[in-house]
């Protein structure tokens, strides 16, 4: 299938917004000390989230995991808001409730984005199902990663997902590291994919640096679920850059297979075939580096201009009513 | 009126608001064609389908998760847990999401769905299928614990609770289950979750209970009449958290004695709770030591030791006679 130029073009704007956006959020966590706890970043996995979203409509919902400034930014959540939550202010989309880690975007249906790894993938199944309910044409997708898919929540909700048929795509982000084990260490298959024929359900492996390949296979298995033939398995193989957190010396990781990964580089790669096809010149790529730079730097501004919020307002909506 | 089991009534709840309401959905183990275990959603299938009376795949943690799905999109999920013991698979679906995502999301996000679990002792059952540990939930800030002690209160409470924009932790006393009818108005009854109930009153000793141990209770503070003459107070909690301390500490000021009973074991227990708020509500009018007399601190034993362990209304005698005579 042929991509699009427009599409392409709105796949390495949000992968080059998602890269400014982490590239800044790396300084001002481990460098300037401006951000404290805990910071995950997506570096060299963008392909997977600009690849997915491009491929969905507004009206469908995504549910993320600890790893999810990628798949926000991609589904259009704005910057700004992101920026300020992840400081803690009263002005991010969370009103400074959430931090990096448990995002919440209603305005691009993003309603959660949890780190207890698997426990996004029941939910997704659930807001699937009332969506068919609602014989609504919207879909749901899960982003998770392979260390998820070792979890019971996994088999539960594939198995639901599955029996019922509904409009739900299971997106495995396999970086090949579930926290310091290589996937080899924490599963005897060669592929979570392979997964799939146990409920069953299409399992389908892609190349997750390659985000006209993502693109191209979840527009396929979006169709699908769209049209009451049930869930996909997508696995992107990709890869993780960075430690599981910016705490971690990522000593287990060799030196060699980080370094090709960066030679493998999702941006680089979509940058490179855009040119070579003439369909973006190098002017228009400084240009959109600059306009993500440009982007990031108005909201690191907003973020720190924004006031903190209320402790009071801790106490506020633990129930609909305050207590 | 007709007069109803508990289990009657809370079927009738669940067909009530699924006639009114076509977001309400029920889903579980065996609630479709089954009707429950215990026949809580009996007939239901029939008169509304299988897509809103979903028989699921065992996987508690599953159903939970899939429920806050289904709340998240604006459905009103009640999901049943077989009983109470094997709902620990779905804690972490509770506790991680659905007790915090209003909270996260300041608001935007809300999850109105009712987790349903028969719980306790009495009816000879073997541990998973017999214990009382509404302490969990009631510990977990943002969700809301219910527990009612009779067909009528517990109709209501349940419509209730599923027209809460929370979730709600709904526990059903089995052995209450089928244990006595009550008149059940067919017509639309609620009562407010969060809210204690006055069910008798007295000027001697304040007793607080709820649940299934609510009867033994009331049997106490009968027979106290009868033989001594003690006027005892009798509040039945309903809802655990969030937990309603004015009535029960207006009528320790009153009375100056309290004792509380439940089943559930007894260190850090709903009673600790209660206690804590007499010693903050009602200090300096307290002329007696507050008592317990709950389960204790170990597995509910078998069926041939069950009613040792159990609150029975001997056991609330003696501690009321102490209370007295401190």
């Amino acid at each position: 299938m042929k991509v699009p130029a427009e599409k392409k073009m709105e796949m390495l704007r949000s992968m080059l917004l998602t890269r400014a956006f982490e590239d800044a959020l790396q300084v001002l966590c481990q460098i300037q000390g401006k951000i404290p706890g805990m910071m995950i970043l997506c570096t060299g996995q963008e392909a997977v989230a600009s690849g997915v979203c491009a491929a969905l409509q507004n009206e469908d919902f995504i549910i993320s995991n600890h790893r999810s400034h990628g798949h926000l930014l991609a589904k259009g959540a704005d910057p700004k808001a992101l920026m300020a939550e992840i400081y803690g202010k009263r002005t991010g989309c969370n009103k400074g409730k959430s931090g990096t880690l448990h995002l919440a975007v209603p305005e691009v249906n993003a309603p959660c984005t949890t780190t207890v790894v698997g426990g996004g993938l029941p939910i997704s199944v659930g807001v699937a199902f009332a969506q068919k309910y609602r014989k609504e044409s919207a879909v749901t997708v899960c982003l998770f990663g392979d260390g998820a898919a070792d979890e019971g929540s996994f088999h539960e909700s594939l198995n639901l997902a599955s029996l019922w048929q509904l409009p739900v795509l299971f997106v495995c982000e396999n970086n090949l590291y579930a926290g310091a084990q290589r996937f080899e260490e924490h599963t005897r298959v060669k592929s979570i994919a392979d997964r799939a024929a146990g409920y069953p359900m299409p399992g389908v492996v892609v190349d997750g640096n390659d985000a006209p390949a993502v693109y191209t296979a979840t527009l396929r298995a979006r169709e699908t679920a769209a049209n009451g033939g049930g869930p996909t398995l997508l696995e992107c193989r990709t890869y993780r850059c960075r430690g599981h957190g910016e705490a971690d010396p990522q000593h287990y990781q060799p030196k060699e297979e980080i370094a090709l990964w960066k030679q493998r580089c999702p941006i680089l790669k979509l940058e490179k075939e855009m040119l070579q096809k003439g369909i973006l010149s190098a002017e228009e790529l400084e240009k959109l580096r600059e306009d993500s730079r440009k982007a990031v730097q108005e909201a690191v501004r907003f973020a720190e201009e924004s006031p903190w919020p209320d402790v009071a307002e801790a106490f506020q909506d633990v129930y609909v009513s305050d207590l | 009126m007709a007069k109803m089991t508990m289990v009657q009534a809370l079927n009738m709840a669940l067909a009530q608001e699924m006639e009114k309401d076509d977001r309400v959905v029920v889903l579980g183990e065996d609630v479709g064609v089954d009707g429950g275990v215990f026949r809580v959603t009996d007939g239901l299938i029939d008169r509304f389908g299988g897509e809103r009376v979903m028989d699921t795949p065992l996987a508690e943690s599953g159903i939970a998760g899939f429920s806050i799905g289904l709340a998240l999109y604006g459905l009103r999920p009640v999901c049943e847990m077989q009983f109470s013991g094997f709902s620990y698979y779905a804690m972490h679906q509770m506790e991680a999401h659905a007790a915090r995502l209003r909270w996260r999301s300041q608001g935007r996000f809300h999850v109105p769905m009712v987790l349903r679990c028969p719980y306790g002792g009495g009816v000879r059952a073997l541990e998973h299928h017999s214990e009382s540990r509404e302490a969990y939930w009631a510990h977990t800030p943002g969700l809301k614990m219910v527990i009612p002690s009779g067909p009528r209160n517990a109709r209501a409470l349940l419509v209730s609770a599923i027209r809460d924009p929370d979730p709600v932790v709904f526990y059903e006393p089995k052995a209450v289950y089928r244990a006595f009818r009550e008149e059940v108005p067919e017509e639309e009854e609620v009562f407010p979750i969060g809210r204690s109930q006055l069910v008798r009153g007295g000027k001697d000793v304040t007793l607080i209970s709820y649940g299934a141990t609510l009867r033994p209770t009331l049997e106490a503070a009968q027979t106290l009449h009868d033989r001594y003459g003690i006027e005892a107070e009798v509040i039945d909690l309903l809802t655990i958290s969030p937990l309603d301390d004015e009535l029960f500490s207006g009528s320790v000021r009153k009375t100056g004695r309290a004792v509380v009973v439940h089943e559930a074991p007894r260190s850090f227990g709903p009673g600790a709770e209660v206690v804590s708020r007499l010693v903050e509500k009602a200090f300096l009018y307290l002329e007696a030591p507050v008592k317990r007399v709950t389960g204790f601190d170990i597995v509910i034993p078998l069926y041939q030791r069950e009613q040792e362990y159990l609150p029975h209304a001997d056991r609330i005698m003696k501690a009321v006679r102490e209370t007295l005579d401190f």
